[in-house]
């Protein structure tokens, strides 16, 4: 396959985002009030968007983006479920429950133990899955990888995977083995800082992790989910930085479907990673700002946040999300308590699928558990 | 009216307004949107039907009478698309296929192209073939040679609500094509679709603008108004457009010639 990384090297930093900042709030008033008017919005004016002065105009941008998921996602919303396999990792990131270095119980689900979680996972009702695990290609060979998919397959008509970056080979086997949705998150665009946060291993990368969506999307990826972990740097930057990484994508690769994701950093462990804080406001904006500039994609919200905070966002933007997780290797089954196992970080939404759907109805929204038949 | 069935396949509808099935806020709605619009074609999107669940699927919430068009929304090629019109008829949803191939997330325009491929290789298969195309009168040309028993040309892009962007696009192929001319996509208002059908489109299929409305069965009903209004208004012959204005009572009425 040709490669041309060329543009993602040159994915813009936060030149643009320091420019602006520096003259725009003078006028910022009317240059929004303007804004605000418009029905559509090009990634340009995103920076305005998530400016501490849009900050006041949430309510605004909240019924523009409303209006826009309803017109283009309908009344509806996907649910998925995570399943983790394996916690093994050989990586050293530095906010993350995996870390090689923490002493944590490690484990690898067996094919019959991953049978026993889809069994118990599928009974509840759920069709969607994402299955994740931490990067240790010896523990966790691509070959383990393909088993478990063909297994899962059985009992899931989507079957996702938020696994470590893979080149095109990889990829093709995976989409062949009928995986058809990939999670990867840069986790930070900021080179300097995503150096000193995956201080070693393979996930030390910087470029391999970057160019691996696109490396899916060539293989026949149907859907490509990117994102940042947020709270490690001033957020507005990475949302700049993830929102132009996603246009390179889109103007690539068309025919994917794209979605974006906002994890923000989570206690894992008993331990709280020292970031930058993004509180709820920031949070909100970050969100309705990506749904303006692009109406088409999915936005997914994980169980880290609280389920208030999801309550109140179904409906202003996002249009996937987790119900009834577990981020612990077995958790399902075994039904562990988070914090005291293995898991990754803690979750704060701790409703089953059944209340997840009830809420979803009270609202008046559909819960989707099925968008996906296998191809060909 | 009573006379002007409209024909399909192999089938007579007298409803010339076609629904969907997708963003409500509960299926258990469609019924009602059903009776509301008197609509008789339903598409669903085969990604969304549970098939290892029936009787909980979308699926049942399709009363019996309808003409279920199952439709390849998500297919991305000519052979995702064969693969899923396979897939329909093998589970019992019959023969009637809606062809989509998209690869463009971001606008949902159709590919043509692999719409053309899709629709040569169904028909042959026996299947009663409706191609989702972007209005282009050569697609639209071998899509008729080919045996699709209807074109459907998008007014505008999908769920834009924007009305008739295409419309001289879409009045070309109403003059050219002998098959029906459906405008799917695109449609926003009642009055849009209204225009679609005194152009001389042959149906419309409409979902974003129902599914979407505050209220979906008052919605239906108006737009079941309006395509029989526009229906109405095209079989009774409109008349021409001048850039004059023509008294109803020529001023040379008294020299027994009416033209301007």
């Amino acid at each position: 396959m040709k490669t041309d990384y060329k543009a993602l090297k040159e994915l813009p930093d936060d030149s643009d985002y320091i420019t602006w900042a520096q003259d725009f709030s003078a006028d910022a008033e009317n240059v929004l009030i303007q804004l605000l008017q418009k029905d559509h919005f090009m990634i340009k004016d995103l920076p305005f968007l998530l400016s501490k002065e849009a900050s006041h105009y949430l309510e605004r941008m909240a019924v523009l983006a409303k209006g826009l998921t309803q017109q283009y996602h309908g009344n509806v919303m996907h649910v998925y479920v995570p399943l983790y396999l394996s916690n093994y990792c050989v990586n050293h990131c530095v906010y993350c429950g995996f870390n090689a270095s923490n002493s944590i119980e490690r484990k690898t689900l067996s094919l019959k133990e991953i049978e026993e979680e889809v069994v118990a996972l599928s009974s509840q009702g759920h069709r969607d899955i994402l299955l994740l695990t931490g990067e240790d290609p010896n523990e966790v060979p691509l070959s383990y990888l393909l088993d478990a998919v063909a297994l899962v397959k059985q009992y899931f008509a989507t079957v996702g995977i938020e696994i470590y970056p893979l080149g095109f080979d990889e990829y093709a086997k995976l989409v062949s083995a009928g995986v058809s949705h990939l999670a990867l998150y840069q986790e930070c665009y900021d080179r300097e800082l995503y150096k000193q946060l995956h201080p070693k291993g393979p996930k030390s990368n910087y470029d391999f992790r970057l160019r691996a969506p696109e490396e899916a999307a060539k293989a026949g990826m149907a859907a490509i989910n990117i994102g940042t972990l947020l709270g490690l740097r001033d957020w507005r930057k990475e949302i700049i930085s993830g929102a132009h990484h996603l246009e390179y994508l889109q103007k690539k690769y068309p025919e994917v479907e794209y979605s974006y994701s906002f994890p923000r950093i989570r206690q894992y462990q008993g331990k709280i990673f020292q970031g930058q804080f993004v509180d709820d406001r920031d949070f909100v904006q970050a969100i309705l700002a990506l749904r303006l500039i692009f109406p088409h994609i999915g936005l997914s919200l994980s169980t880290r946040e609280s389920a208030s905070l999801r309550d109140h966002l179904i409906g202003l933007g996002i249009t996937r999300m987790s119900a009834g997780s577990k981020t612990s290797v077995g958790g399902y089954v075994k039904n562990m308590k988070e914090d005291q196992d293995n898991s990754q970080f803690a979750i704060s939404d701790h409703r089953d699928l059944s209340e997840i759907s009830k809420l979803l109805e009270n609202k008046g929204v559909q819960p989707v558990y099925k968008n996906w038949e296998v191809s060909v | 009216m009573l006379n002007d069935l409209f024909s399909l396949g192999n089938r007579k509808f007298t409803s010339r307004l076609m629904t969907g099935s997708g963003k409500y806020y509960m299926d258990a709605i469609i019924p009602k949107v059903i009776d509301a619009s008197e609509c008789e074609i339903l598409t669903v999107a085969l990604r969304r039907v549970d098939f290892d669940l029936p009787g909980q699927n979308i699926l049942s919430h399709v009363p019996e009478h309808i003409q279920l068009l199952p439709n390849t929304s998500g297919a991305r090629s000519a052979d995702e698309a064969i693969h899923l019109a396979r897939l329909s008829r093998s589970m019992g949803c019959g023969n009637w296929i809606k062809i989509e191939v998209i690869r463009d997330s971001k606008y949902l325009l159709p590919d043509n192209y692999e719409t053309l491929k899709a629709s040569e290789f169904l028909v042959k298969e026996d299947f009663v073939v409706l191609p989702y195309i972007t209005p282009d009168l050569s697609t639209a040309r071998a899509l008729e040679s080919c045996g699709a028993a209807a074109v459907m040309p998008l007014g505008s892009p999908i769920g834009s609500n924007k009305g008739l962007q295409t419309r001289d696009m879409i009045q070309i192929l109403i003059s050219e094509i002998e098959i029906p001319v459906i405008v799917d996509a695109g449609i926003g208002k009642p009055s849009d679709a209204c225009v679609a059908m005194e152009m001389g489109a042959s149906a419309c299929l409409i979902n974003t603008a129902i599914a979407t409305a505050s209220d979906p069965v008052t919605m239906a009903r108006a737009f079941s108004r309006a395509i029989k209004a526009g229906r109405e208004a095209f079989l009774a012959g409109m008349g021409p457009k001048s850039n004059f204005a023509r008294p109803s009572s020529p001023l040379t009425g008294f020299l027994h010639e009416n033209r301007l």
